[in-house]
């Protein structure tokens, strides 16, 4: 894989975690985004270099927001969550055990702590007691295009008998049993990297992996209030999803061998890490690799605004949206599509239909308005 | 998409400025619109974090939390929209005309109503909650709100759920009512952005609509229309500000968190306005009237209820209530969009495009043409119409046509862009057809197979009748004790 | 030639009819059964079965049908398999009654009309209308493309129901959006059967195992792709349907087609990779010049019924949208051949479908054209052969699609994905594939 380590430059790899593994979905049919991703390239600072910065931002209010709720949720050995996992589960715990994996001492590299995840949730899976266990800071491993990524969850398994089941916690409102449908399917891709991940580990250490269930465990405020609420979210669908994306990127190999060998997208950057690479080059090099833009990458991918900046000077009708894109047959280029509209373009084999039809909507438009 | 709005949107795009998809306006336009930009502190459901209202332009109202987490900071932010809204509302209801019914007594029905315009969809999805979290208050007991509080989220959650029938409008999103009139040159996700979207449609003299679009993008030159605030201004100015106010919570500090979220109200108070003229410099569009009679009739329905001391709207709709709903939102969806067809010949124009609809002239006719024997012979008048549009309509579809709107017709043959259709209704009860009701040979004519014909459901159950399939009778609803002192943090 | 019992067909007959006995008896028991039907397993079968054993009782029983048409197929199987029932017809003023019903029911728009027949037909609308009397038992066929709202508009016409329908077809929908009711047991835009079962989660549900209509070279394709969990299997083995032609071909693609079809009960007409419009022309055609050259080649079957001709009214052609159904009769279809949508086809069986791919010649794809059940009625109505017409490139297709769907609390994921049910669907074929013509 040093093609990949050449095309970002002697930088570590971006360590993907579970949002950026979930959004792996999100334009699979992108290369761009594909190659940028399977190397591990920081996307935000090409984008930032190249002049477009990604239109994401986080307000200090809202990360507040979702870590005074963890920690609401988490306080006392996860006290809370224990209630709320006894109503949902309907499981006659009075009690259960409380790990911390992430307490181990010192400040252990992502290796060690996983090795120690790895040990207690052996011993976990072997042990056929029937007392409750909750697993805090668990640290899961990922191998996405023959790296490993190291997965931090905000999030805790739970174990009962031989069953494990992901908490997720979140702090966005759910209001009378609804909540933002967006939001629900954020968490549930991100959940279902954790399942994953965690069915993958069971498996190296022999168990079986059905042992993780695909309904995760939604811990949400529950109205206005503080308070959370459990609800069991069903990620079978996620799950399939993410394995098709993750089995996509080991094919990104064959996309990656079809480059330039020179290609890199090295941001060349000086002792105190500011970039230097002249700006015209990256932008070829970027450039190189084809893009599939569509709007929906505004809110999902930092390049995005690049791609839009591209997608406008080339006259793409990408630009508009999947939909009209849709309306108009295929054809690739705004100027394309009104020479065929009022006539001044003859059409290609396959676009007389397509054609037919602009020139029609363009008469009745001129007709009526 | 249809193909005639990405023509549309090409045409945007090509020559710098937005295009028409509306020959006329189809929402209707209050004479008193009230004006209302929410803003919410981010990461929470429905934390209001500040608001502009108001029913002149010239005269903002800015309402402002200093300290969001504040509940008692919060309820007086609502007592004091309260003070808005509830006066606006109430002055409305006092003109009525009485509106004579077959069948039935008469009533009284409000000569106009509230009517609510806001930035986006997430700010009517705001009023939503905002409804939700204040209705179930009380005016007593622990946690007492001021006595219009309540009262308040009744209303507004009146607003954001008539507001879902299609063809309402007491509560209009801006960037929804524009869209529904001009194709940009951009995508409609960035539509939704209500700068970018005005920038098409009319941007500043000297500047494309294309350029005046991208530069509302820019969080520091157009701050958001709301109810999310740009995180770069939370960030660099709202958490100092807030923070000066809890460390010494003073008329200064108070003051100092209002002219910051001033800063990010004000712009979009501008636009909301513009949207309105350029809404406005439509001509409305006939079935606009008969729409917002529906809107006042609802409007009074609920005056009364809320006169009568009726419990605040339920959480959730029971079954009985949702499939009542359902069919009530089916039948507006259906009349809506096909009273927007026989209104515009714009919107019309799509159907054409797809064959459900043409226009033609008429070629022949045969107005005595009859049907059946004896005492089941009908008069069934025939006419032949050329067009060249693509009608695609099976022989005894039913159509509609907008010269003659209480007409039915029914397609015979379509062969070599003749179409013949029969004429089955509203062409008179005589022997031979009604004068004019019958179009003449040479008469340009439009058919569609659109119909805003409504045939009334069958009867539900009663709510206390609902079957063992639909989870038996609910249970008998008591106004839950805990509802008026949820947690509010 | 009759279709003698031989020891090969035995055990899915046996497998069915213990199913059927097994629900029949669960009838008594519980106040609401459900059977879950694949396509041509003998749903309608079962509704006649059970109707003549309530009858049988003395009680008075209850048909609810979602279209017209359904309610005329029930009678004339009903009259045919239980000579002698009273039958009723209730209807609207204006329904003409077909000659095939006629002598068979008492027909009437009110229950007064039709006099006391142990049996009423009608469809779950005009049943909407009757109010003022319970009956005992009610049998709700196509349960599954019922909308719960229905439903509870005619619950509380009897005390106990029997509900079959078919899980995989396409689900009931709504002009307006329904995000207020997402997650509520009572869902009004969620089917008859998910909100009974949710409801009422105790109550049994049964699975006919078994597809008459599929053939062998179908029903594992169909089962695997559209019942993943459930599954079912053909009622006649390998071999034991057969499609030829009387005439001779011309070695023309449409030929191949046609022949690998006949072979292999599959064949994937593809034409070359293009983004087109939903009317594409050359498929349109290509799908035309099909049904007009399946007729021409005299095509016989060969089955449990015996040797037979296919005629045009035994051929039916698929599309997605209603403007690529207009586009393809103008295109000159043979007369008698059927053409509709999906959702007009759900619940009808030919011996030979010619299908426009919901995903041909498009760049992306919508949950509207991924929709499994879609594929599923338009690749289960046949019962020897389906020729799928389809654009070259939808792999990549399905590969480059984004899959952003939101999520709703507290409603029940749908199976399958039609995401995979699509792959699924497509991998078959690939084995079918005859490459098209150049274009004229």
């Amino acid at each position: 894989m040093d093609r990949l380590d050449l095309l970002r430059g002697p930088v570590p790899p971006r360590p993907h975690d579970a949002r950026a593994i979930a959004a792996l979905a999100a334009n699979p049919g992108c290369a761009r985004r594909a190659v940028l991703d399977a190397a591990g390239i920081d996307k935000d600072a090409t984008a930032t270099h190249l002049g477009f910065p990604a239109p994401f931002g986080q307000s200090p209010f809202a990360i507040t927001r979702g870590n005074v709720f963890e920690s609401l949720v988490k306080e006392s050995g996860c006290a809370e969550l224990l209630r709320l996992l006894r109503d949902i589960l309907d499981l006659p715990i009075p009690l259960a055990a409380y790990n911390d994996l992430g307490d181990v001492g010192g400040n252990p590299s992502a290796h060690l702590r996983h090795s120690h995840t790895r040990k207690l949730i052996d011993r976990a899976a072997r042990d056929a007691d029937d007392a409750g266990t909750l697993y805090d800071h668990p640290l899961l491993r990922l191998d996405i295009a023959g790296h490993s990524s190291y997965l931090e969850p905000d999030v805790v398994a739970f174990r009962l008998g031989g069953l494990f089941r992901i908490v997720e916690i979140k702090s966005f409102a759910v209001v009378d049993g609804q909540a933002e449908p967006d939001k629900v399917a954020a968490a549930a891709r991100q959940a279902a990297v954790y399942v994953l991940a965690l069915r993958n580990l069971l498996r190296e250490l022999g168990h079986d992996p059905g042992r993780v269930s695909h309904d995760v465990v939604l811990v949400c405020p529950e109205n206005f209030a503080n308070r959370p609420t459990a609800t069991l979210v069903d990620v079978r669908r996620e799950l399939a999803v993410l394995k098709r994306q993750l089995a996509r990127m080991t094919r990104v190999g064959t996309m990656v061998d079809a480059l330039p060998p020179e290609l890199t997208f090295d941001l060349a950057r000086d002792a105190d890490g500011v970039p230097t690479r002249p700006v015209a080059e990256l932008r070829e090099a970027v450039r190189g690799v084809d893009a599939r833009y569509a709007p929906d990458c505004l809110s999902t991918c930092d390049l995005c605004f690049f791609c839009r900046d591209e997608a406008s000077a080339e006259g793409s009708t990408d630009l508009l949206g999947r939909q009209v894109r849709d309306a108009l047959g295929g054809v690739a280029t705004v100027a394309e599509a009104l020479g065929l509209a009022d006539g001044s373009l003859t059409p290609d084999e396959g676009q007389e239909e397509i054609a037919r039809l602009l020139r029609l909507a363009d008469r009745i438009y001129a007709e009526v308005s | 998409m249809s193909t005639l709005a990405a023509l549309a949107r090409l045409r945007a795009l090509q020559t710098g400025t937005a295009k028409r998809l509306a020959t006329v306006r189809h929402c209707h336009l209050s004479e008193r619109p009230m004006v209302f930009i929410p803003l919410r502190l981010a990461g929470e459901a429905a934390a209001p974090l500040a608001a502009m209202a108001g029913t002149d332009p010239a005269r903002p109202r800015l309402l402002v939390v200093p300290q969001p987490r504040d509940r008692d900071l919060r309820f007086a932010f609502t007592a004091e929209l309260a003070e808005i809204l509830l006066p606006y509302v109430e002055g409305l209801q006092k003109a009525t005309e009485t509106v004579e019914r077959r069948g039935a007594e008469p009533y009284e029905r409000c000569l106009d109503a509230p009517q609510l315009i806001v930035p986006n969809r997430g700010a009517v999805a705001f009023v939503h909650m905002l409804g939700r979290s204040t209705r179930f208050r009380r005016a007593e007991g622990p946690y007492a709100v001021h006595p219009s509080v309540p009262v308040l989220g009744r209303w507004l959650t009146f607003l954001a759920q008539r507001a879902q029938y299609p063809g309402s409008a007491v509560l209009l999103a801006a960037t929804e009512a524009l869209s529904l009139h001009w194709a940009t040159g951009q995508s409609m996700l960035e539509d939704a952005n209500l700068a970018s979207l005005l920038g098409w449609i009319d941007p500043p003299a000297g500047m494309t609509g294309a350029s005046a679009a991208r530069e509302a993008e820019d969080p520091l030159v157009w701050p958001p229309a709301g109810p999310a605030t740009d995180p770069g201004f939370d960030t660099e100015v709202l958490v100092p500000a807030i923070r000066a106010y809890e460390q010494r919570p003073t008329e200064r500090a108070a003051a100092r968190v209002g002219e910051a979220v001033r800063t990010q109200l004000e712009p979009t108070w501008g636009l909301m306005w513009r949207a309105i003229d350029l809404l406005g410099g439509l001509p409305a569009g006939p079935g606009t009237a008969a729409r917002w009679e529906a809107d006042r009739a609802s409007f009074t329905n609920f005056t009364a209820q809320l006169a009568e001391g009726g419990p605040p709207q339920p959480k959730r709709d029971g079954a009985v209530g949702a499939a009542s709903r359902l069919a009530r939102m089916e039948r507006a969806q259906a009349s809506y969009d096909a009273q927007r067809a026989y209104d515009d010949p714009l919107v019309m124009a799509g159907h054409r495009l797809t064959g459900e609809a043409f226009t033609g002239t008429v070629v022949a006719t045969d107005p005595d043409h009859t049907e059946g024997e004896g005492r089941g012979r009908k008069l069934r008048p025939l006419l032949t119409i050329r067009t060249t549009d693509p009608a695609r309509l099976a022989p005894g579809a039913r159509l509609g046509t907008p010269e003659r709107r209480g007409q039915q017709a029914e397609v015979v043959e379509i062969a070599g862009g003749l179409v013949t259709l029969k004429i089955i209704k509203g062409m008179g009860r005589g022997k031979a057809a009604t004068p004019g009701a019958v179009p003449e040979v040479g008469e340009r004519v439009c058919y569609a197979a659109l119909s805003d014909e409504f045939q009334p459901p069958a009867s539900l159950p009663a709510p206390e009748d609902t079957p063992w399939t639909h989870g038996g009778p609910p249970p008998e609803h008591v106004p839950a004790d805990e509802d008026p002192e949820e947690e509010w943090s | 030639m009759t279709a003698p019992m031989t020891g090969k067909d035995v055990s899915p007959g046996l497998e069915a009819a213990t199913v059927v006995d097994a629900v029949l008896a669960d009838l008594p028991r519980h106040r609401g059964v459900v059977v879950d039907s694949p396509p041509g397993a003998g749903k309608s079968t079962l509704v006649v079965r059970a109707a003549g054993h309530l009858a049988a009782a003395g009680e008075p029983l209850m048909i609810i049908a979602q279209t017209n048409e359904q309610v005329d197929d029930l009678i004339v199987r009903l009259a045919a398999e239980h000579p002698g029932l009273p039958i009723g017809r209730l209807s609207a003023a204006d329904y003409l009654v077909p000659e095939r019903v006629m002598g068979k029911a008492s027909v009437g728009t009110k229950l007064p009309e039709l006099g006391d027949p142990a049996v009423v037909v009608a469809t779950a609308d005009k049943w909407a209308w009757v109010g003022d009397r319970r009956w005992p038992w009610a049998i709700v066929d196509e349960a599954y493309q019922m909308r719960s709202d229905k439903l509870l508009r005619i619950a509380g016409l009897f005390e106990r129901a029997l509900f079959v329908g078919d899980p995989g077809q396409l689900d009931p929908f709504s002009i307006v959006e329904g995000e207020r009711w997402a997650g509520l047991s009572w869902d009004p835009l969620q089917s008859a059967v998910a909100v009974l079962l949710r409801h009422n989660p105790g109550l049994p549900v049964h699975r006919l195992p078994v597809s008459w209509r599929l053939p062998a070279t179908a029903a594992p394709v169909v089962s695997e792709a559209f019942y993943p969990f459930t599954g079912f299997k053909a009622g006649t083995g390998p071999g034991e349907r057969r499609l030829s032609f009387a005439v001779q071909g011309m070695r023309t693609a449409y030929d191949l087609a046609l022949e690998e079809a006949a072979a292999s009960g599959w064949a994937l007409y593809e034409l070359p990779s293009r983004h087109t419009v939903r009317t594409d022309a050359e498929a349109v055609q290509a799908v035309a010049v099909l049904a007009t050259r399946l007729l021409q080649r005299a095509p016989l079957t060969f089955s449990e019924r015996g040797e037979r001709p296919v005629t045009p009214e035994r051929i039916a052609v698929g599309a997605a949208h209603r403007d690529q159904v207009a586009a393809i009769q103008a295109a000159g279809l043979p007369a008698g051949v059927t053409v509709d949508t999906a959702n007009r086809l759900q619940g009808r069986e030919y011996d030979v479908t010619i299908i426009l791919h919901p995903l041909s010649g498009r760049r992306d794809a919508t949950a509207f054209h991924l929709e499994s059940g879609r594929l599923c009625v338009l690749t289960s109505r046949h019962r020897h052969a389906c020729v799928v017409v389809a654009r070259a490139g939808i792999p990549e297709l399905l590969d480059a699609h984004p899959s952003a769907d939101s999520v709703q609390l507290n409603v029940p994921v749908k199976f399958p994905d039609g995401w995979e049910a699509n792959q699924a669907v497509l991998a078959h074929l690939a084995k079918h594939r005859v490459e098209a013509a150049p274009f004229r």
